[in-house]
């Protein structure tokens, strides 16, 4: 089991090995530490209110943070493609805060595009203190590098739109317009999201509303594409239990305009633990009942020495949901410094729709 | 199989009655192994260290972006390069000094260095929060810590006041640098949010926006090994040893080939046998094949040991030799990695099989039933003589060929490479032509015997003598080289130290006191400043001097081409003095113009002289000292050379050591630094030198062996002389007076063929590997002093078998005369 098996975009933060610490055993530290050692660090407690446009911005005083986009797309011939943008903070040491080069925080971005046919993907990294890498609150602004999630002016701070997103790898680029209509929606408890029964949590709240608009390019090629898109916004400091491998996350546009966002976290004893959303039209979010989610992987596909359920059968029985989610593409692997999975997919059954599917741990 | 087993058990039984052969043949082929291997293991350890060294962030393998003046600039423009897509990462690198020895600060960012620059799995295993986090870490080589006196963990102090990240051991670095993160550098340096250079990594996040764009002419941008790289640099020098390495190992080869060439040449009758006795020709080759493979593979394995030896007992003055001409550090402690050892084994096969192909093939097609005919193994064939000479005159062709169209230090050597060959292969020809020349004019029948006789000998002998020839042209040749270098670089360097005490202050402060302080003193009858800049011009690091206007210089700084007025106008500060190697490859020549980049514009120079700048790997100018500092303000003005009267030479330092608290690596006399570059000097070249001694000596064993295998194929043709009536001992005097004359034809051959490699060394390849060229000497004492050398080689190896001859029973040359008629 090599270490970055284990490392999910949940748990880069965890990583106290961002770069050092390779070995199994360091990280098996590191991630033990987790549980009990957020010492110094912001701690997440229920019945916090999330204030915008604040709560947009970042949160230094806490271990781990993610501005996180996935857009489900497709081009004026009806192909479907997939977007991916992420920046992630991680803090190495408790506040306070220290300046220039001696501050404590790590950026890492992640970029993606997928089709039926390739999966190109790009990463990079920054110090904070430089201003290589960084967010901004208000007006709204997220960036590392030439990567920018901006707001274009006059955005609505109960949308979080209109943004303007842009990144590029060494063979691919992408630059989307995102607008919602739809306010943002707190997942969770209100924004509280409980990851294990032993208490660890995030802040956690998603706009799952976006049109997105605008062009991809792969190598040459500019294709003018649209369609949905997600963002998600979390933080926390102390995100995993010791004894979670894992983790299955979906996020789903149905096609009735309803909205469902699931994760499974796996555990050492074999036991998983569940949780999701349900977004209605206009934006009321549910959270499930744990014992409602059924998640159970219907093929595997091989990718290097790893094998990973590409292909899940999904039920939620008081929702009447009975669907079966495939990729578009099935090598849809992240082979970043922390790999894993993260790939559009197409549901169909009980309801029809698109989303996105990460899978760490494997 | 057992029939293979008994065929090898037939033919190794043949070593046990020759002895003598065996050990030839071990002796050949350890020596080529040894020699081949330890030059190779020289070669692999300073490689290996320059890739330390290369693999550091910011060696010339990485792209780099710097200020054209190599100052410092805002880190800022790092963060505009990265927004605007330049996969760039910022370094601090500064030379401090503690203690009183000089190392190299580097601060680095971790996070975006790109991974080609290997770094990463250094940062890894050190862990990035607590390189990053204060107090932070310096890494150091083992080396370094060692220089520093200090023990992992403590923290050294910079100018006694800065005190510096604790240290942190990290084998893989190269030595005398201090690595640590950006911050902790920009603080000990006291240079906040500056960087020295941005290195740019291979992998692009698409499209970048142009460099002007986004910095203007702030930046420049350097492609990678632009910056004069260690490897390159001392490429000569390694090829250098190669060359002999691969000549020693030919030399070996030689005697190989004759040892096998007898051995098979005995062998035929028992091969013979075998034959008829039923051993198919495919099993008594493999047989042959796998015995041959035995042993090389024994004496391989002996040769890397030797190898091992002697790259061992070299080792010091190669790495003395690298930091003295190229301030390359190489670690004194002698590493090998495996692949080392199965070249070796694999170079000793490989040539054990080369040199033996021509018997092999042979014996592989041996008919069955003809007569043995243990005549001598070569006849002399006219038609060979002509084909060897037309070769030979081909690689003298090539030779010449080469020298007029080459142009690369590689070329130089390929004119080298085929003079030798062609000489080596015309050897022979030419010693052939004399002897029958000699026949045809002899008188009497004995001395009209001993020249056709000698003539007859000489295919026997023709490899050992190429070898001793080439040897010979060798060790003539560099000999040579030396000895020029030396006379050169001594009256050069009389000129060129001026000063009578070099002085380098801590700070200009110190500088200022020391000044005023020297003003006093009425021993001190000049104070010389100088002071030096680095620039980049055409993508290669030159060093500016500044001298003082001062008559010391007018009257010894030696010039070997200057305009009228030299000093004069150098005085007002719009001309220059070129180094020769900077002229050469800027294509400069006294009333060019030079620019120069600087912090407050280009600069523009008229050339007025070029200068001798021997062993400096660094293309060089100098300006006068007034001029450089307003064009440089940032020039330490700490440097300065003073003229004291020779009896006040000793007093004056003591007081300055005593009042200024200066240590002897900043205040030299003039005598302790000659007497440094000599030391420097002497090593550089005392590989050379080893090496050189080692293949005169193989090729004596080539010689020995050589006649020692002739001397039992001439008995047939002594044995009937011995029946005339000439007596033993008279056999052995015409022997050994044939032997040495041939010996001494060769060698006076050589002298001539050695001065043309003196002159190919001086004038092509020092021009190519150092950029200077020497004025070509001749030492006659040493030519006569290697002819000396060459035949007392060439009588050791001829007196063993004549000794032999002189005290053979006459029963045995009656039984021989009696077989043979």
């Amino acid at each position: 089991m090599s270490a970055e098996r284990h490392l999910t975009r949940r748990a880069f933060g965890s990583g106290l090995a961002l770069f050092g610490l390779g070995g199994t055993t360091a990280f098996a530290q590191g991630f033990a530490g987790l549980g009990n050692d957020a010492t110094g660090f912001a701690p997440v407690v229920p019945g916090r209110q999330l204030v915008f446009p604040a709560d947009f911005g970042a949160h230094p005083a806490f271990r781990i943070e993610w501005w996180y986009l996935t857009a489900n797309l497709v081009d004026s011939g009806g192909a479907a493609y997939g977007a991916q943008w992420t920046l992630f903070r991680q803090a190495l040491a408790p506040p306070p805060q220290r300046e220039g080069w001696a501050s404590q925080q790590i950026w890492m971005g992640h970029a993606a595009v997928t089709s039926a046919a390739t999966h190109r993907f790009a990463e990079t990294f920054a110090r904070g203190g430089t201003g290589q890498a960084g967010v901004e609150a208000a007006p709204f602004h997220a960036w590392i590098d030439t990567w920018d999630m901006a707001a274009i002016a006059s955005m609505s701070d109960a949308t979080i739109a209109a943004l303007q997103l842009t990144a590029q790898g060494e063979d691919f680029s992408y630059a989307l317009r995102l607008d919602a209509a739809q306010p943002l929606v707190l997942q969770g408890d209100g924004g509280y999201s409980r990851k294990s029964e032993r208490g660890q949590a995030s802040y956690y709240f998603s706009q799952p509303y976006y049109k997105a608009r605008g062009q991809i390019t792969l190598g040459d090629k500019p294709i003018p594409v649209s369609g949905q898109a997600w963002m998600d916004r979390e933080w926390s400091s102390q995100p995993l239990a010791s004894n979670q491998t894992g983790w299955d996350w979906f996020s789903l546009h149905l096609r009735s305009g309803e909205k469902v966002m699931l994760f499974r976290l796996r555990q050492t004893d074999g036991q998983n633990y569940f949780a999701g959303n349900w977004i209605d039209r206009d934006g009321h979010s549910t959270q499930l009942p744990p014992a409602a989610i059924v998640m159970r992987p219907t093929a595997t596909t091989d990718i290097g020495n790893r094998r990973l359920p590409t292909q899940w059968h999904i039920a939620i029985e008081e929702r009447g949901l009975g669907i079966d989610c495939v990729p578009l593409n099935a090598q849809s692997w992240m082979g970043t410094r922390f790999p894993y999975w993260e790939g559009p997919i197409a549901c169909s059954g009980s309801h029809a729709g698109v989303g996105y599917l990460e899978m760490t741990g494997y | 199989m057992s029939r293979a087993l008994w065929i090898l058990a037939v033919l190794l039984s043949h070593w046990r009655r020759h002895p003598m052969q065996f050990i030839t043949l071990m002796t050949g082929l350890v020596a080529a192994t040894a020699l081949w291997s330890g030059v190779q293991a020289l070669n692999q350890q300073a490689r290996a260290s320059y890739d330390r060294a290369a693999a550091m962030f910011g060696g010339a393998r990485s792209a780099m972006l710097i200020d054209p003046a190599h100052a410092t600039f805002p880190q800022q423009l790092f963060v505009a390069l990265r927004r605007a897509g330049w996969p760039v990462s910022p370094m601090i690198e500064e030379r401090v000094q503690i203690g009183g020895r000089s190392f190299r600060l580097l601060g680095i960012d971790p996070v975006t260095l790109p991974p080609e620059t290997a770094a990463i799995s250094m940062i890894g295993k050190s862990e990035l929060p607590s390189f990053i986090a204060p107090p932070g870490q310096t890494l150091v080589a083992p080396e370094t810590l060692r220089e520093l006196g200090l023990r992992e963990g403590a923290s050294p102090t910079l100018n006694d006041a800065i005190v510096l990240p604790p240290l942190k051991l990290q084998p893989q670095l190269a030595p005398g640098v201090l690595v640590m993160d950006i911050g902790a550098a920009q603080r000990a340096l006291n240079k906040p949010d500056q960087v020295s250079q941005l290195l740019v990594g291979r992998q692009a996040q698409g499209p970048r926006t142009a460099l002007a764009s986004i910095v203007g002419d702030r930046l420049q941008f350097m492609a990678p090994d632009a910056e004069s790289d260690l490897a390159r640099l001392t490429d000569s020098f390694h090829l250098n040893l190669t060359a002999f390495g691969l000549l020693s190992f030919l030399v070996g080869l030689f005697i190989v080939n004759s040892a096998i060439g007898l051995t098979f040449e005995q062998r035929l009758p028992t091969l013979r046998t075998l034959r008829a006795c039923g051993a198919s020709s495919r099993m008594l080759n493999t047989a042959l094949v796998a015995e041959l493979v035995v042993i090389a593979l024994v004496a391989g394995l002996i040769g890397l040991v030797g190898g091992y030896l002697i790259a061992a007992a070299l080792l010091p003055d190669v790495v003395a030799s690298l930091r003295g001409l190229y301030g390359a550090h190489v670690p004194g402690q002698l590493t090998l990695a495996p692949q080392w050892w199965l070249a070796g084994l694999a170079m000793s096969v490989i040539g054990a099989l080369a040199a033996a192909a021509a018997s092999l093939f042979k014996v592989a097609r041996l008919p069955v039933l003809a007569a043995a005919k243990p005549a001598a193994w070569h006849e002399a064939q006219r038609g060979w003589l002509r084909l060897q000479g037309a070769l030979a005159l081909t690689m003298i062709a090539a030779s010449a060929g080469f020298f007029w169209l080459g142009d690369s230090l590689i070329s130089g050597f390929a004119v080298l490479a085929a003079l030798m060959l062609g000489a080596a292969l015309a050897l022979p020809v030419v010693l052939d032509a004399v002897l029958s020349f000699g026949a045809r004019r002899a008188r009497g029948p004995l001395v009209n015997w001993s020249w056709a006789d000698s003539r007859q000998q000489l295919p026997g002998l023709s490899l050992a003598l190429m070898a001793l020839l080439l040897a010979l042209a060798v060790n003539v040749g560099v000999g040579t080289m030396v000895e020029s270098f030396r006379v050169t670089f001594l009256r050069w360097l009389d000129g060129r130290l001026v000063a009578d005490i070099y002085l380098n202050a801590t700070t200009d402060a110190q500088a200022a006191d020391i000044k005023a302080w020297l003003g006093r003193r009425a021993d001190v009858e000049a104070v010389l400043p100088s002071g030096r800049a680095e620039v980049q011009i055409d993508g290669a690091p030159v060093e500016i001097m500044g001298l003082a206007d001062h008559a010391t210089y007018r009257e010894r700084w030696p010039l070997l081409l200057a305009s009228a007025n030299v000093w004069d106008r150098l005085r007002a500060g719009d001309a220059a003095l070129v180094s020769e190697q900077l002229a050469r490859r800027l294509k400069l020549d006294v009333g060019g113009r030079l620019q120069a980049p600087t912090p407050l514009g280009p600069w523009s120079l008229d050339v007025v002289g070029i200068y001798a700048d021997y062993g400096n790997p660094k293309g060089q100018f100098a300006v006068n000292i007034n001029a450089l500092i307003r064009h440089f303000p940032a020039t330490p003005q700490t440097r300065f050379g003073l003229r004291v009267a020779p009896a006040h030479v000793a007093e004056v330092i003591r007081a300055l050591r005593t009042t200024f608290d200066l240590d002897s690596r900043q205040l030299a006399d003039q005598a302790t630094v000659k007497a440094e570059s000599r030391r420097v000097f002497k090593r550089t070249f005392a590989v050379t030198k080893a090496l050189n001694a080692f293949t005169l000596g193989v090729a004596g064993v080539a010689l020995l062996t050589s006649l020692l295998t002739l001397g039992n194929a001439r008995l047939p043709q002594l044995a009937p002389l011995w029946a005339i009536g000439l007596t033993r001992r008279n056999l052995a005097g015409l022997e050994l007076m044939k032997t040495m004359a041939v010996a001494l034809l060769t060698a006076l051959l050589a002298l001539p063929l050695g001065l043309a490699v003196a002159w190919c060394l001086i004038a092509v390849v020092n021009v190519k590997a150092f950029g200077w060229r020497l004025p070509f000497h001749v030492f006659p004492m040493q030519l006569l002093t290697l002819l000396g050398v060459a035949m007392l080689a060439a009588l050791c190896a001829t007196l063993l078998p004549v000794l032999k001859l002189a005290r053979m029973q006459p029963a045995k040359l009656i039984r021989i005369f009696a077989d043979e008629r």
